[in-house]
């Protein structure tokens, strides 16, 4: 195998961090948080076939401030790797490669993912009045 | 001066000839999540705050069901895309790699049926 114990140049705390660098090793991250929260959309669809006492416990669960808190960074995942998922996408049939381009919409997909995000959220309490 | 033969030093280069599909599925999974994603939010708000009861009566609804099915479905094979690539990414030990690569596979799957079958069950 080969020699890990060699000494590297410093790349990560040496260049300098750009919107584009950032962009993608979060969409990878959310894409990874995303998987794990499939497993939380699976666990509901269970609770809501077992019946009335396992889905109370689901809700429960989903309405505790670790369960919202869970929800809400879920939520902030979901938006922002649509929102860059269809940025890439524009990308896959050759649009909006220049670099100019690519800031506006990484950009763009920023603001998109906070504003979906707290609509979404401030939609949830206004339906539902604060309860789970 | 090498002692390999011309062919020994080319051996195992060039195109790996085969991954198109997995891009493909993996955009046509993601083209798909699009609608599905925004359908799952939606019905997600309406049913915070349901009881046991109003949520049992939107999962008799086949239409609800069936997009249940469909987002779950695609969105199991999109994640286990993508997580292919990120345990490919990182992990060189093979030994792991293939044992994560599996179990994610199977796993997705796995939870795919037990979907299905759960909400089959229950109607």
């Amino acid at each position: 195998m080969a020699n890990t114990d060699r000494p590297l140049s410093p790349h990560l705390q040496v260049y300098r961090w750009q919107l584009t660098m950032l962009l993608s090793i979060t969409h990878r991250a959310t894409g990874i948080a995303l998987s794990g929260g499939v497993l939380l959309l699976v666990y509901w669809i269970w609770a809501l076939t077992a019946g009335q006492d396992d889905y109370r416990v689901a809700v429960e669960f989903f309405g505790s401030v670790i369960g919202r808190t869970v929800l809400f960074v879920m939520t902030l995942c979901l938006f922002y790797h649509l929102c860059n998922g269809i940025r890439h996408l524009f990308w896959d049939i050759g649009r909006g490669l220049e670099l100019k381009s690519v800031y506006a919409s990484g950009w763009a997909v920023t603001v998109a993912t906070v504003l979906l995000t707290l609509g979404t959220w401030i939609a949830a309490y206004m339906m539902h009045g604060g309860q789970s | 001066m090498s002692l390999r033969t011309p062919l020994s030093r080319v051996l195992g280069l060039g195109s790996a000839k085969e991954g198109v599909e997995h891009w493909w599925w993996q955009r046509l999974t993601a083209v798909a999540l699009i609608p599905l994603s925004i359908w799952f939010v939606v019905n997600a708000l309406c049913l915070v705050g349901a009881d046991y009861h109003e949520a049992r009566l939107w999962a008799t609804r086949s239409l609800n069901v069936t997009l249940l099915i469909a987002f779950v479905g695609v969105l199991l094979h999109h994640a286990q895309l993508g997580l292919q690539v990120v345990i490919e990414d990182y992990i060189h030990n093979e030994a792991w790699k293939l044992t994560l690569l599996l179990a994610i596979k199977f796993l997705s799957v796995f939870l795919f049926v037990g979907v299905v079958v759960r909400l089959f069950l229950a109607v």
